[in-house]
């Protein structure tokens, strides 16, 4: 096994200090309307990302990212009136999050050139189930937009696709083989998780998370085991911290190479689909033996972990990560090597780096087309401030790309594993909470597999009184749309699989 | 490349060895669906799956049913790709009122005879998401009738195994 390299500054008691303690990355600032519509028209110029974009019964927030200083400034915005500025004029990323807010909230985005519902399909016989509840509309035919055009015809896809995978619309327009227009219609996997949320204790809170996308639970359930820890002044205990960050990067690996291997099988070579499957298959029997759940769903809980990795299991984890690195590099052959293989993810479905920084795509997508952003580096966020690793980028953006991210992050897992485990502190996995406090604010950002998921938690007396997931594919679907345009529509699945955004992260 | 072709004429079996309880299960398991598959449906069995809302878990494990440890369609049994095709509709999810009538749609495609399975503690009663605004109220047999529950959060290929052996043996 390879000799491992640290980051300079890592030593053994600094662990023991420092681990748990997360440095605080946002500010909360209340705003005015017209300080609201200015930062709009500073994210449209590029001087911030927008981050997250919710509603509350009686304000709305915004989350702006500011790359540069590794930071986030949470607006917030009164709304007495029931109405607010649009951002989405300025910000084409917000039009969706403010078709959400008015479908759950109510509040109106004034100005806005997009009024259509997004969640609400009419069926839930009843309106603004977060906010003044109304008694259902009259049901209307959801309009998508028109493409006019001589011999034009549509597409109408889904919600049940013809895989195993989760429900959407997609509407097509075509001229001939090509592409003219898809318009994506989500909203089918709502499920009222936000409603849930509201007055939950805090381990039911842990159970709706760690369910809000089962392909990421263990990167919701660590998000919100940060964001409800920084609200209460929890600090958890250091084996923990160390074991969580071990869970996530054992995620990413299992939904890499389940990605991978659909990717290829999308472009007609089951080989490596088998092989990918293979691999995925030891990584999910892993955590059954030894964490407890395939999917380790659940084990990651506000103040630590409820489960711990034994002597044994950390000696397997050891075997499976030779047999994964070795295994790796024959995959990566077999890909390289197929002519039929490549001409079929080369230049096909190409997302520019100006769309994936003006929506700030996350995840391999951004990362695909040349957005340098990765929430492990850009906050650091313990232990991976401990941890040497690289966030491998790509300018191409097209599937090809997307699958040479995904192979080249499992191999930075795996290093990141090893690093772990080697220098995993001992101890309880649940720290002891002697005083907490139970009113507070709390606000984490985790790199799942996907990107960057936000969690933003308010608790009052104990309970949870608003929490809200933001999916890195809010930021996602959208550039979906944009990269099928012009392509046979035979070459759909192929970049809706490299994209792989969450219907149920997204809908909630 | 000439490792390549090495190993592809001395490829290392991906069987597992009989060894552990979980395992040998397994192998008991596909015994007896083989069995009861080819006396009942002649080595075929045509599953559509729908997702009626559930997080995605339950497809993962769905999924893994097709990879080369659990195989599934050495059985004769399929995926296929429109509930035309299908005898078997396996429903995960809480069923959210969203897509409540694409699964009644879906139900009403399929040709008679045809079974439900409803999968995952979600389909069986809500799950986590019991008693939200936008979920039926008592999960997939609110919406069509369900021949055979499996249970689990989400439910295991094991399970899933053993379930469709119950309902075959019915």
């Amino acid at each position: 096994m390879k000799k491992l390299e640290l980051s300079p500054h890592f030593t053994e008691e600094a662990i023991e200090i420092e681990a748990g303690k997360r440095k605080k990355y946002w500010s909360l600032e209340k705003v005015s309307e017209e300080r609201w519509i200015e930062l709009s028209k500073e994210i449209a110029s590029g001087k911030w990302t927008l981050f997250g974009l919710w509603g509350s019964p009686q304000k709305v927030n915004m989350v702006l990212l500011d790359e540069s200083q590794s930071k986030l400034q949470v607006i917030e915005l009164e709304t007495p009136l029931g109405k607010f500025p649009s951002v989405a004029i300025e910000v084409p990323s917000a039009a969706r999050l403010e078709r959400t807010i008015h479908d759950l909230f109510g509040l109106i985005p004034e100005g806005s050139f997009d009024n259509r519902p997004w969640l609400d399909h009419g069926k839930w016989q009843l309106r603004f189930p977060l906010g003044n509840i109304l008694p259902p509309d009259e049901q209307k035919p959801y309009p998508f937009f028109l493409s006019e055009g001589e011999n034009l015809h549509q597409i109408p896809v889904g919600p049940v696709h013809a895989g195993i995978i989760e429900p959407g619309h997609f509407r097509f327009t075509m001229g001939g083989e090509i592409v003219v227009r898809m318009e994506e219609r989500l909203g089918y996997t709502h499920k009222g998780i936000e409603k849930l949320f509201f007055e939950a204790s805090i381990e039911r809170g842990a159970e709706i998370a760690a369910r809000i996308s089962g392909d990421a639970t263990v990167a919701y359930s660590y998000a919100y085991a940060l964001a409800v820890e920084e609200a209460m002044g929890i600090t958890p205990s250091p084996r923990a911290v160390w074991l969580r960050a071990l869970m996530a990067e054992m995620e990413r690996m299992a939904n890499h190479f389940g990605d991978i291997g659909a990717i290829c099988n999308d472009a007609a070579f089951p080989r490596i689909l088998s092989r990918c499957a293979v691999l995925r298959e030891k990584i999910l029997r892993f955590s059954k033996d030894f964490f407890g759940h395939r999917l380790m769903m659940g084990s990651i809980v506000p103040g630590g972990l409820k489960v711990d990795l034994s002597k044994e299991g950390k000696e397997n984890l050891y075997r499976l990560l030779e047999e994964i690195n070795e295994e790796l590099c024959s995959i990566k052959y077999f890909y390289d090597s197929k002519n039929s293989l490549q001409d079929r993810t080369v230049g096909t479905g190409v997302l520019n780096a100006r769309s994936a920084k003006l929506f700030g795509a996350g995840g391999f997508i951004g990362r695909a087309s040349g957005r340098n952003f990765d929430a492990r580096k850009c906050f650091a966020y313990p232990p991976y401030d401990k941890l040497s690793f690289e966030s491998p980028l790509l300018e191409a953006g097209d599937v090809n790309a997307r699958v040479w991210i995904r192979i080249l992050e499992i191999e930075q897992s795996s290093f990141l594993i090893e690093q772990i485990l080697n220098n995993l502190p001992s101890g309880s996995t649940l720290s002891v909470i002697k005083e907490s406090k139970v009113c507070g604010q709390g606000l984490a950002v985790v790199e799942s597999f996907r990107g960057d998921i936000l969690l933003w938690i308010e608790i009052e007396k104990g309970k949870i009184s608003r929490c809200h997931p933001r999916d890195p594919s809010w930021f996602q679907w959208p550039l979906l749309e944009k990269v099928i345009v012009g392509a046979v529509v035979a070459d759909f699945p192929l970049c809706n699989k490299s994209f792989n955004c969450s219907y149920s992260g997204h809908d909630l | 490349m000439k490792s390549y072709f090495l190993k592809n004429i001395w490829p290392r079996m991906l069987t597992e060895k009989i060894a552990t309880e979980k395992e040998s299960e397994l192998i008991k398991l596909s015994e007896a669906l083989q069995g009861v598959c080819r006396k009942k449906l002649g080595r075929s069995l045509a599953i559509r799956e729908v997702d009626a809302g559930s997080c995605n878990g339950c497809e993962l494990e769905i999924h893994a049913l097709n990879n080369p440890f659990y195989d599934i369609e050495r059985f004769g049994i399929r995926f296929v790709a429109s509930p035309r095709h299908a005898d078997l509709l396996l429903v995960t999810g809480p069923v959210t009122k969203n897509m409540s009538e694409a699964l009644k749609r879906t139900y009403d495609c399929t040709p008679i005879p045809k079974w439900v399975v409803a999968v995952g503690d979600c389909a069986a009663g809500c799950g986590v998401f019991r008693q939200s605004y936008a979920v039926m109220s008592g999960g997939v047999s609110d919406v069509v009738p369900v021949d055979l529950w499996i249970y689990g959060c989400p439910p295991s290929p094991i399970d899933l195994l053993r379930g469709l052996i119950l309902l075959m043996e019915q």
